[in-house]
C-alpha cells in the first residue's frame, strides 16, 4: 500500500523494485489476453447499441491495444502505463484492503431509535440511495473503481460506472468477477464510453439517484450543473488539488526531501493530491532544492514492465501535451528549470522527472494542476505566512507538514484549509479513513465510515403508540 | 425444529479421533502442573470419550502470563494492523468451515447436541459470528472531541487486556467463538476455561487458531473445573477482565471475586426464566411452534427458555391441546443417530435436577399433561414434558429447570401479565405473540428484559446485542454494543498553542 511504501525511507522505489526482483512479485505477463471489451449489464456482455467501438492505446509505446464497445446514450500497466511492480504491490493490495473494509461494513451501519417527544416510537432506517452512477478516472483505474463499488454496494445500492474512455480494461475484467461472484443480475453494470456522451448521459438521467465522480474540477462543475437541471440528483465530487506540502526547517532533511519526491512525482505525477507546491522554510531551502534535483535526475523513466522502471508514461498524448505546455510556461514565466524540462523518449508519453526553483505564486505552474512530473519548489519565511500562502488557493485537496515540533504540527494541521492533511509523512491511505476534498477539490468524503453517508438515505419512522416510556 | 438425517448433510465421522485433550498456552501444548487429567463423557451414553488435562491455578497463571506477554506494547499482536486481526478472524472462519465436519461430529457426542442441528446451526453461527467481528476490527473508532480549552482532545479505544473468559456446556463452539471473536476483535488477549463437560471442540479450535497465524500467547485454554481453574481467573490478580456464561449462582461468586481481587471488569449472561406472552389474538400455529422450540430446543438447555408461557384464557384450552400434541413428536436417542431428534441432558447433576423439579410440579398440583420422568436405559434423557394449570409460585415456574419441561399458565389482563411476567429477579428474554402493533409496542416496552422476541423466538444474531436485565446478567455481548465491553477508553488532552474549531 502507499504507505508500505512511504515508510521503506530513502531509496523507497528502489526498495520496491527490488522485491520485485526477489520472489516477491511475479514476472508481468507483457501481452495479456483481452478477455472483456464490451459493455457490462445484468451480468451480461453487450455490444454498444450504436455498434460503435473505440480504441484503447497503449502509452508506453502509441499503439491500439484493442477496440472496446462505445457505450452512448443507449453504458493496468497495459492500459495505463503505471510500472507493473506498483500495480501489483500498491494498486492491488489497496483494492483488496478497500472491498474486506467495506464487507465489513454492509451489516454495521446502524440507524437509530431516537427519544422523540410525545406518545410516538421513532427510529430511523439508513437505506440504500437507489441507482447510482459512478463516473471513474484513468489514473488509478483498478483503485478507484473499488473505491466507489466498495460502499455503494455495502449500503445496498445498484450501480451504472462509466469508466474512463484511457482505462477500461481492468474494470471490465472485474465486471466479469463480478458475475463470478455471484452478485444478482443488474447490480453492477459497467459501460465504456466517453465523458461528453457517456457521462454526461449518466449525469443528467432522470432516473439515476446519485452521481459519484473523480476526475478534474472542470468536469465537476459540469455534473454538478446537470444533477441541478436534471433530477436533483445527490452528488458527490472527488476533484483536482494543487496540493501544498510545507516543509519547516526543524524536518528530517533525508525525510521530507524523499518524500516531497515521492509526493509529487508517485503515479507519473497523476495524483488529485499530488505535493505540486513544495514550500521550504528559508534556512533550508538551498540544501532541499539540491538534494531533491539530485533525487529527481536519479528517477528511472522507462518501460513500466521493466522492473527497474520507476516512472513510465503520461496515461495519453492530450495529457502529455498539456504537461509540456506547463513546463514551457514556467520557463517563460522565470521559474528556474533545474532538471528535466522536456519529453523523454521518442516513442511513447514518456516527460523527464522536472524540477521547478524559485518559483512564485503567481505563476501558472504554481496555481493550476499539471498533473505530470513537474515538481514546484517555493520559498517561505515564516509559519504564518506559509499557511496563508498555502491556503490561497480554490484547491483544497490535502496538504502535508514536515516538522519535528508538536506545536507546529498541531497549529498547521489545524489551520490548512484541506480535506487530509499529513504530518512527517505523504499520500497514506486507509480504507479506514476518509478522504476528500475542501472548496472546490470537491464534496463530500470517501472512505472510512464517512463513506457510507453518501450511499445512504436516512428514512425516519414515527409510530403512534399509547403510552410512551423511555 | 430441524430433524436430523437431512439428505443434504453429510454423515457423521465414525471413528473420530480426538487429537488435542491438552492445554494450549502460546500456541503450544501442555500437560498439567499437577499431571492431572479429567475424564469427558460421551452423555448419550455415559461412556469415557477421552481423559483431557486437568488445568489448576498454576496452569492458569502460566496462561495469564503468556497472554500479558502478548499484549505487550511493541509485541506483534499491539502493533499488528487492525485489518490484519480482521485477517486472521476472517481466516479462523474459513478453517472452521473446512473442519464443519469434525467440529460438528465432536459438538453432537460431547454435548449431546442434535447433529443435523450442531452441522447446520451451531457451526454456522460459529463462522458468521467471527465474520461480523472481522468486519468490527479496523472500525473501533474513538474521538476527537471539541473540549474547552487549548486542548486537542482525543479518544483511543484501546483493548483492556487480559481477558478471561468462562464458557458453558450447552453450546460450547457458539458461547467460545461469541467470547473470543469479540475480545480479538478489539485487540486483546485471551484465557478460556471451557466447560469441564465439553472441552473437546474447544481444544480443536485452538489448533485452527495456530494454524490461522495468531501470534502465540494472544488465544490460551485451560480445561479444568469451576471451583478450581475458573476461580484462578476470576480472582487473579493480572486478569483485567472475566467474561462468564452460565448460572446466577456462579455469576454472583465471580463478581464477588472480581471485586475482592484486583477489581477487574465483569460481564455476566445467567440464567432466565424467561416469559413468553400468546395473546389471544395472536396467529396460534405459529405462537404454539414458536413457545415450543423456545422451550424445548437443545432439551430445553438455553438461557433464554421460554420457560413461563403466559396464554390468555379465551385460548388456553386449546393452545395446551396443540402444545402436548406437539411434545408429543420427539425421537430420543443418540444425537448421532439419523431420525433422532431429541438428545440427552449434559450430565447426571442436571438429569437429577431436572427430574426433582417436575416431580415438585406433580408435588404442588400443577397437571402433567405428558412426560414426567427419565427415558432409557442409559445416557440422561428426560421425556418431553408439559405442565399445564401451573400457577406462579410453583417451583416449576420460579426456578430455572434447563430441561424439556414446558410451564403454561393462563392469564386475563394486559397488565396482569406484564406484572406477572416481570415478578421475577430473571430478566433475560421474553416473547409476545399477537397481531396487535399497539399491544406489541406497549409490551415489548413494559417488559424487563435484555430481548424481546415478537412474534418468533430464540432468533439471534451477531448484529443484534444480546444479555440480561436484572440477575439474568450484567452487559451486552455482540453486535456494536458487545465491543465497548472490550474496550478501555483512553481520553489524550494535548495543549496546543491555540485552539480553533
Amino acid at each position: 500500500m502507499l504507505r508500505a511504501a512511504a515508510t521503506l525511507g530513502p531509496s523507497l522505489g528502489r526498495r520496491l523494485l527490488s522485491a520485485a526482483a526477489t520472489q516477491a512479485v511475479p514476472a508481468p505477463n507483457q501481452q495479456p489476453e483481452i478477455f472483456y471489451n464490451k459493455i457490462f449489464i445484468d451480468n451480461e456482455w453487450h455490444d454498444a447499441v450504436s455498434k460503435k467501438t473505440f480504441p484503447t492505446v497503449n502509452p508506453a509505446t502509441g499503439e491500439v491495444i484493442c477496440q472496446v464497445a462505445e457505450g452512448d446514450k443507449a453504458l493496468e500497466t497495459l492500459d495505463n502505463g503505471k510500472p507493473y511492480v506498483i500495480s501489483y504491490l500498491v494498486d492491488l493490495d489497496m483494492v483488496l484492503k478497500c472491498l474486506r473494509y467495506y464487507a465489513g461494513w454492509a451489516d454495521k451501519y446502524h440507524g437509530k431509535t431516537i427519544p422523540i417527544d410525545g406518545d410516538f416510537f421513532s427510529y430511523t432506517r439508513h437505506e440504500p440511495v437507489g441507482v447510482c452512477g459512478q463516473i471513474i478516472p484513468w489514473n488509478f483505474p483498478l483503485l478507484m473503481q473499488a473505491w466507489k463499488l466498495g460502499p455503494a454496494l455495502a449500503t445496498g445500492n445498484v450501480v451504472v460506472m462509466k469508466v474512463a474512455e484511457q482505462t477500461p480494461l481492468t474494470a471490465l475484467y472485474v465486471a466479469n468477477l463480478i458475475k463470478e461472484a455471484g452478485f444478482p443480475p443488474g447490480v453492477v453494470n459497467i459501460v465504456p464510453g466517453f465523458g461528453p456522451t457517456a457521462g454526461a448521459a449518466v449525469a443528467s438521467h432522470e432516473d439515476v439517484d446519485k452521481v459519484a465522480f473523480t476526475g478534474s474540477t472542470e468536469i465537476g462543475r459540469l455534473i454538478q450543473v446537470a444533477a441541478g437541471s436534471s433530477n436533483l440528483k445527490r452528488v458527490t465530487l472527488e476533484l483536482g488539488g494543487k496540493s501544498p506540502n510545507i516543509i519547516m526547517s526543524d524536518a528530517d532533511m533525508d525525510w521530507a526531501v524523499e518524500q516531497a519526491h515521492f509526493a509529487l512525482f508517485f503515479n507519473q505525477g497523476q495524483c488529485c493530491c499530488a505535493g505540486s507546491r513544495t514550500f521550504v522554510q528559508e534556512d533550508v531551502y538551498n540544501e532541499f532544492v539540491e538534494r531533491s534535483v539530485a533525487r529527481a535526475k536519479s528517477r528511472v523513466v522507462g518501460n513500466p514492465f521493466d522492473s527497474k522502471t520507476e516512472q513510465g508514461p503520461q496515461v495519453d498524448e492530450t495529457q502529455f501535451k498539456k504537461i509540456l505546455g506547463y513546463i514551457n510556461s514556467g520557463k517563460q514565466e522565470g521559474a528556474k528549470l533545474l532538471c528535466g524540462g522536456g519529453p523523454a523518449a521518442d516513442r511513447g508519453y514518456y516527460i523527464q522527472p522536472t524540477v521547478f526553483g524559485d518559483v512564485q505564486d503567481g505563476m501558472t505552474i504554481a496555481k493550476e494542476e499539471i498533473f505530470g512530473p513537474v515538481m514546484q519548489i517555493l520559498k517561505f519565511k515564516t509559519i504564518e505566512e506559509v499557511v496563508g500562502r498555502a491556503n490561497n488557493s480554490s484547491y483544497g485537496l490535502a496538504a502535508a507538514v514536515f516538522t519535528k515540533d508538536l506545536d507546529k504540527a498541531n497549529y498547521l494541521s489545524q489551520a490548512l484549509q484541506a480535506g487530509t492533511v499529513w504530518v512527517n509523512c505523504y499520500d497514506v491511505f486507509g480504507a479506514q479513513s476518509p478522504f476528500g476534498g475542501y472548496k472546490m477539490s470537491g464534496s463530500g468524503r470517501e472512505l472510512g465510515e464517512y463513506g457510507l453517508q453518501a450511499y445512504t438515505e436516512v428514512k425516519t419512522v414515527t409510530v403512534k403508540i399509547p403510552q410512551k416510556n423511555s | 425444529m430441524l430433524s436430523s438425517g437431512k439428505p443434504d448433510i453429510p454423515a457423521p465421522l465414525t471413528n473420530l479421533k480426538i487429537q488435542y485433550t491438552k492445554i494450549f498456552i502460546n500456541n503450544e501444548w501442555h500437560s498439567s502442573v499437577s499431571g492431572k487429567k479429567f475424564p469427558v463423557l460421551n452423555p448419550a451414553t455415559e461412556e469415557i470419550i477421552c481423559h483431557v488435562e486437568e488445568g489448576d491455578k498454576e496452569d492458569v497463571d502460566k496462561a495469564v502470563k503468556a497472554a500479558r506477554q502478548a499484549f505487550q506494547i511493541g509485541s506483534p499482536w499491539r502493533t499488528m494492523d487492525a485489518s490484519e486481526r480482521a485477517r486472521l478472524l476472517f481466516k479462523l472462519a474459513d478453517l472452521i468451515e473446512r473442519d464443519r465436519l469434525l467440529l460438528a461430529t465432536m459438538e453432537a457426542m460431547n454435548a449431546g447436541k442434535i447433529f443435523s442441528n450442531a452441522y447446520l446451526m451451531d457451526v454456522s453461527a460459529c463462522i458468521r459470528a467471527l465474520q461480523y467481528c472481522a468486519g468490527w476490527a479496523d472500525k473501533i473508532q474513538g474521538l476527537t472531541i471539541p473540549a474547552d480549552g487549548n486542548i486537542f482532545t482525543y479518544t483511543r479505544h484501546e483493548p483492556i487486556g487480559v481477558c478471561g473468559q468462562i464458557i458453558p456446556w450447552n453450546f460450547p463452539l457458539i458461547m467460545l467463538i461469541g467470547k473470543i471473536a469479540p475480545a480479538l476483535s478489539c485487540g486483546n488477549t485471551v484465557v478460556v476455561k471451557p466447560a469441564e463437560q465439553t472441552p473437546l471442540t474447544a481444544l480443536h479450535v485452538a489448533s485452527l487458531i495456530k494454524e490461522a497465524g495468531f501470534p502465540p500467547g494472544v488465544v490460551n485454554i485451560v480445561p479444568g473445573y469451576g471451583p478450581t481453574a475458573g476461580a484462578a481467573i476470576s480472582s487473579h490478580m493480572d486478569v483485567d477482565k472475566v467474561a462468564f456464561t452460565g448460572s446466577t449462582e456462579v455469576g454472583k461468586i465471580i463478581k464477588e471475586a472480581a471485586g475482592k481481587s484486583n477489581l477487574k471488569r465483569v460481564t455476566l449472561e445467567l440464567g432466565g426464566k424467561s416469559p413468553c406472552i400468546v395473546f389471544a389474538d395472536a396467529d396460534l400455529d405459529s405462537a404454539v411452534e414458536h413457545a415450543h422450540q423456545g422451550v424445548f430446543f437443545h432439551q430445553g438447555q438455553c438461557c433464554v427458555a421460554a420457560s413461563r408461557l403466559y396464554v390468555e384464557e379465551s385460548i388456553y384450552d386449546e393452545f395446551v391441546r396443540r402444545s402436548v400434541e406437539r411434545a408429543k413428536k420427539y425421537v430420543l436417542g443418540n444425537p448421532l443417530t439419523g431420525g433422532v431428534n431429541q438428545g440427552p441432558q449434559i450430565d447426571k447433576e442436571q438429569h437429577d435436577k431436572i427430574l426433582d423439579l417436575i416431580e415438585s410440579g406433580k408435588k404442588e398440583g400443577a397437571k402433567l399433561e405428558c412426560g414426567g420422568g427419565p427415558w432409557g436405559n442409559k445416557g440422561y434423557f428426560v421425556q418431553p414434558t408439559v405442565f399445564s394449570n401451573v400457577r406462579d409460585d410453583m417451583r416449576i415456574a420460579k426456578e430455572e429447570i434447563f430441561g424439556p419441561v414446558q410451564q403454561i399458565m393462563k392469564f386475563k389482563s394486559l397488565d396482569d401479565v406484564i406484572k406477572r411476567a416481570n415478578n421475577t429477579h430473571y430478566g433475560l428474554a421474553a416473547g409476545i405473540f399477537t397481531t396487535d402493533l399497539n399491544k406489541a409496542i406497549t409490551v415489548s416496552s413494559a417488559l424487563q428484559a435484555g430481548t424481546v422476541w415478537v412474534n418468533c423466538y430464540l432468533m439471534g444474531s451477531s448484529q443484534s446485542p444480546f444479555g440480561g436485565f436484572k440477575m439474568s446478567g450484567n452487559g451486552r455481548e455482540m453486535g456494536e454494543y458487545g465491543l465497548y465491553e472490550y474496550t478501555e477508553v483512553k481520553t489524550v488532552k494535548m495543549k496546543i498553542s491555540q485552539k480553533n474549531s
